[in-house]
C-alpha cells in the first residue's frame, strides 16, 4: 500500500502532494489545539507503538498471518486529528528510514492512509459507536480504513498507467478485502482488551454529531472511491464526458506552459486522458471531505 | 542552618482512595546526603515526587525558603534536580547534547549559553565524547551519567536520585558512587541497596506504609529493620 | 538491522555529511522530480543517473556494495509490476518502473546515510514543515527501537508459550492472545509517554519546546545545491537531446 517513487504519473503525485501539504498543516494545527506541544511525546511514542505493533503476528489460518496497520486503533484512542498526525509521522519515517514508500509519493500515501484512511475509520465509529452495534462499528472502521487506503492506492497506480490486467486487479481486490477484514478483527480485539484494562484508553464519543450528515458523507465518500476505481479502469469514458462538457479544451489550454511544450505530443496520449479522468475522481473525494468537514463544523458551532 | 527542604505533615491519596503518604515530616540540611530506605510501595518514590511538585498532596513543603505553590513550581524545579529510575524515559531528546541542554533552555538561556552549560555538565560526568550520540546506544551506566549531567546543567541546589543503582552492574555502581561523592550539592537518595546507601549517606530515613518510621545512620536502620543488601529480612 | 546500519553511516564524515540538511533535502527533491517527470524510455537517462549516484556515494565515503544492496528494499514491489507490464507487452514501461523506483530509493538512502535523523528533522523545519509534526516524528524515532525491542521480547515469549497448540481453537486463542499482547504494549507505551512528560516537567518544561539552534546555511551548501541540481538537470537535457 505504500507507493514507491517512479510509479505515479506527474499530475497524480504533484496534485496529491499539493493537496496533502495544506491538509496536514491544517490537521496539525487542529491536533495542536486539542493537544498542546507537550503532547508531542505521547503522539510520537504511540507512533512508535504502531511500528512495533506491526511486528506482532495474527494468525489468519492456512499458515499465514497478518498484522495491524493501525489507523483505526489510533483514531479510537487518540482522536482523528491526532491519528492523522501520527500516521503522517509514521509514513514519513517509513519513507525516509526504511525506503518503504517514496518521497514524492508521500503526498498520495498521506492522502490515502493518514487523511482518508483515518476518516474512513472515524465515520462508522462516529455513526454507530455508541449503540449496541459498537463492535460492528469498530470492525467496519478498521476494515474501511484499510479498504479505502488500498483502493485509492490502486486507483492512483491505474490512473498513472501502471498495467493491471483484470485477473491481477481481481486478486488485488480480494487480497484487500482479506486485509480489511483482518484489520477490522484485530482492531475490535485490541479495543476490547484495552477497555478491559482501562476504559479511559478509548476516546468517548462526542455527542451531537448528526447521524444523517455522517451517513450522507459516508455515502459520498464510498461513491467517490468506487467512482475513482471505476474511472481509472475506464478512462476513456471520463475523457469523453469531459470533452462534452468542454473541460478538455480548458485543460489543454492550461497545460500549454513552457514546461509542457517541452514535451510536445504528449497531450494526445492515452496517458493524459487517464490522468484527467482520475484526477476528476480524486477531486470528487476531496470535495466530499472538505464539504463534510465544513458542514460538521457549522453544525457543531450552531 | 536553614534547611533546604522542609516538609510538614504530608498526606497523599491515590485516585482510588488508597493512602500513599500518611503524614510525613522531613528536613534536608545544606551539604548533607540523606538516604530513603524501605520496601517497594512504602512511599519513598511517591514522597520524592512531591518535592518538585510532580504530585500535589496535602501538607506544607518549603524548598529553599519558598513555600510550594502552583505559581513557583518552575522555579522550584530548577532548584531540585530529580534523576528518575528509568534513564530511557529521562533521556527523551534525540541526542545527548540536546537532552542535557533541555533544562537550561527551559530556564530561559540562549541556545549558546545552554550549549556551554551542557558541555560543562557533560565534562563533569565524563560523557563529553558522547555528545552527538543517541541515548539509545549508551550503556545503562552511561545513560545514568548523562541523566545526572542533564540535572547538573540546571545548577540545582539539591539532587534527588530515585533507585539509581537499578540496571547498574557493580563496576557501574562504584563509579556512580565516586561521581556522587565528588558533587557538592545536598542529595536525597532513594534506594533499597543498603551497601550503596552506606557508602554515601550520613543519615537515613526508613519508610513504611507511607510514613517515616525510623531515622538514624544507615547501619542503625539496617540493624533495626533487618534490611540487608538482598532486601530479605535477616532474622535478628 | 537496516536502520542501525544507516544510523551508523550517518555519523560518518565526508564533504556530503558536512552539508546542511536543507541543501541535501532540496537537492534530493530536484533529483526525484527530474527522475519522476522524465519520459519513457528511461534506460539511457537511468544509466547516467546511476553513475551520478555512484559518484555521490564515493564522495560520501559510503560502502558502495552495501548501499546499493540496501536500496533494493523497493525492488520486490517494482518487480511484480514490471513483470505484469512486461507480460502486457510494455517492456519500456517495465524497465522504467524498475529503474526509476530503484534510483529514487538510492537517492533517499544517500541523504539518510549522510544526515543524522535529528539534524534532518530540524532542517525540515527550516523548509516549512510544521514543528508539531516534526516533534512527533522526533519522539517517534527516539522511541522506535526501544518499543520495538519490547515488542520483540513479547513476541518471543508468546511464541514460546503458544508453539504446541494446534487447530481452530488454537487460532482463535492465539488471535486473542496476540490482541492482548498488543493491548499490553499499548498500555506500556502510554505509561512511558506519561513518564516522559513527568521527566520533562521535572526539568522545567512549561509548554513550549526550546531547541538548540539548527546549523547555518553556508555558501558551501548553496554551492552544493546549485551544483547537484544543475548537474542532474544538465545530464537530463544532454541525454534527451542526444536521443532526438
Amino acid at each position: 500500500m505504500h507507493i514507491p517513487d517512479g510509479f505515479l504519473a506527474t499530475p497524480v503525485w504533484a496534485t496529491l502532494d499539493a493537496a496533502a501539504a495544506p491538509a496536514v498543516v491544517y490537521v496539525a494545527r487542529r491536533a495542536q489545539s486539542g493537544f498542546e506541544e507537550s503532547q508531542s511525546p505521547l503522539l510520537g511514542v504511540m507512533g512508535a507503538f504502531v511500528f512495533a505493533a506491526q511486528m506482532i503476528n495474527f494468525p489468519v489460518g492456512v499458515g499465514t498471518s497478518g498484522h495491524l496497520v493501525g489507523g483505526a486503533l489510533l483514531c479510537y484512542t487518540l482522536g482523528p486529528a491526532a491519528a492523522t498526525v501520527v500516521m503522517t509521522a509514521i509514513l514519513a519515517i517509513q519513507a525516509l528510514v526504511f525506503q518503504d514508500g517514496g518521497i514524492l509519493a508521500l503526498g498520495p500515501n498521506i492522502v490515502n492512509m493518514a487523511l482518508l484512511g483515518v476518516l474512513a475509520a472515524w465515520l462508522p465509529f462516529h455513526l454507530w459507536g455508541s449503540g449496541r452495534r459498537r463492535s460492528l462499528a469498530i470492525f467496519l472502521g478498521g476494515a474501511c480504513s484499510v479498504l479505502v487506503s488500498a483502493v485509492l492506492a490502486l486507483s492512483e497506480l491505474l490512473i498513472s498507467g501502471v498495467r493491471m490486467p483484470g485477473s491481477v486487479l481481481g486478486i488485488s481486490l480480494a487480497l484487500f478485502a482479506v486485509s480489511a477484514a483482518l484489520e477490522g478483527a484485530i482492531t475490535v480485539a485490541v479495543i476490547a482488551a484495552l477497555e478491559a484494562m482501562n476504559p479511559n484508553f478509548v476516546r468517548p464519543l462526542e455527542r451531537g454529531g448528526s447521524r444523517v450528515l455522517g451517513a450522507v458523507a459516508a455515502g459520498a465518500i464510498f461513491l467517490a472511491v468506487a467512482g475513482v476505481l471505476f474511472a481509472s479502469t475506464h478512462p476513456d469514458g471520463i475523457w469523453r464526458l469531459a470533452q462534452d462538457i468542454g473541460l478538455a479544451s480548458h485543460a489543454r489550454a492550461l497545460l500549454h506552459t513552457p514546461l509542457a511544450s517541452y514535451e510536445a505530443g504528449f497531450l494526445e496520449s492515452v496517458w493524459l486522458r487517464k490522468a484527467v479522468g482520475g484526477l476528476t475522481g480524486l477531486a470528487l473525494i476531496f470535495g466530499a471531505c472538505l464539504l463534510f468537514g465544513r458542514l460538521v463544523a457549522r453544525h457543531r458551532s450552531a | 542552618m536553614m534547611p533546604l527542604i522542609e516538609v510538614r505533615g504530608l498526606h497523599f491519596h491515590y485516585d482510588d482512595g488508597t493512602a500513599a503518604l500518611n503524614g510525613v515530616d522531613f528536613q534536608l540540611l545544606p551539604g548533607e546526603t540523606v538516604v530513603l530506605l524501605g520496601a517497594n510501595g512504602s512511599g519513598k518514590t511517591t514522597f520524592v515526587l512531591h518535592l518538585n511538585g510532580l504530585l500535589l498532596g496535602q501538607g506544607e513543603i518549603e524548598v529553599c525558603g519558598m513555600r510550594m505553590s502552583k505559581q513557583n513550581l518552575p522555579q522550584i524545579r530548577h532548584k531540585i534536580g530529580l534523576v528518575f529510575q528509568d534513564s530511557e524515559t529521562q533521556l527523551f531528546m534525540p541526542t545527548v547534547l540536546e537532552d542535557v541542554a533541555f533544562g537550561p533552555l527551559n530556564g530561559g538561556m540562549s541556545p549558546e549559553q545552554a550549549r556551554q552549560r551542557a558541555h560543562a555538565a557533560l565534562e563533569v560526568t565524563g560523557m563529553l565524547e558522547a555528545a552527538r550520540k543517541a541515548p539509545y546506544h549508551l550503556s545503562a551506566g552511561e545513560k545514568k551519567r548523562v541523566a545526572i549531567a542533564g540535572i547538573l546543567a540546571m545548577q540545582p541546589e539539591i539532587l534527588i536520585l530515585d533507585e539509581p543503582t537499578t540496571y547498574l552492574d557493580p563496576p557501574g555502581q562504584s563509579s556512580l558512587i565516586q561521581l556522587l561523592r565528588s558533587l557538592p550539592q545536598a542529595k536525597i537518595l532513594v534506594t533499597h541497596d543498603a551497601g550503596f546507601a552506606e557508602a554515601l549517606a550520613q543519615r537515613a530515613c526508613f519508610f513504611e506504609r507511607g510514613m517515616i518510621t525510623g531515622t538514624g545512620t544507615v547501619r542503625e536502620l539496617v540493624q533495626r529493620f533487618g534490611w540487608d543488601r538482598t532486601g530479605v529480612k535477616i532474622a535478628q | 538491522m537496516h536502520h542501525v546500519v544507516l544510523e551508523r553511516w550517518s555519523r560518518g564524515d565526508s564533504p556530503l555529511h558536512r552539508r546542511d540538511p536543507r541543501a541535501k533535502t532540496l537537492a534530493l527533491l530536484i533529483f526525484l522530480v527530474l527522475v519522476a517527470t522524465s519520459r519513457v524510455p528511461f534506460l539511457p537517462l537511468g544509466a547516467a543517473y546511476f553513475c551520478l549516484l555512484i559518484a555521490a556515494l564515493v564522495w560520501a565515503r559510503l560502502p558502495l556494495a552495501a548501499a546499493l544492496a540496501r536500496s533494493s528494499v523497493v525492488l520486490p514491489f517494482s518487480v511484480v509490476f514490471a513483470g505484469i507490464s512486461l507480460m502486457a507487452g510494455d517492456a519500456t514501461r517495465a524497465g522504467a518502473l524498475l529503474v526509476k523506483s530503484y534510483l529514487s530509493a538510492l537517492a533517499v538512502l544517500l541523504v539518510i546515510s549522510t544526515t543524522p535523523m535529528p539534524q534532518l528533522l530540524r532542517g525540515l523545519e527550516g523548509l516549512g514543515v510544521p514543528r508539531f509534526l516534526l516533534m512527533v516524528a522526533q519522539f517517534l524515532y527516539r522511541y522506535l527501537f526501544v518499543i520495538s525491542e519490547e515488542a520483540q521480547h513479547m513476541r518471543a515469549a508468546s511464541i514460546a508459550r503458544g508453539a504446541s497448540v494446534r487447530g481452530m481453537v488454537a487460532h482463535r486463542a492465539r488471535f486473542r492472545s496476540a490482541a492482548g499482547a498488543l493491548a499490553v504494549l499499548f498500555a506500556r507505551s502510554y505509561a512511558r509517554a506519561e513518564s516522559i512528560h513527568q521527566a520533562m516537567l521535572a526539568r522545567g518544561f512549561e509548554g513550549r519546546f526550546h531547541l538548540l539552534s539548527a546549523s547555518r546555511f553556508r555558501w558551501q551548501d548553496a554551492l552544493f545545491l546549485f551544483a547537484a541540481g544543475g548537474l542532474a538537470a544538465a545530464i537530463r537535457l544532454a541525454v534527451e537531446r542526444a536521443a532526438l
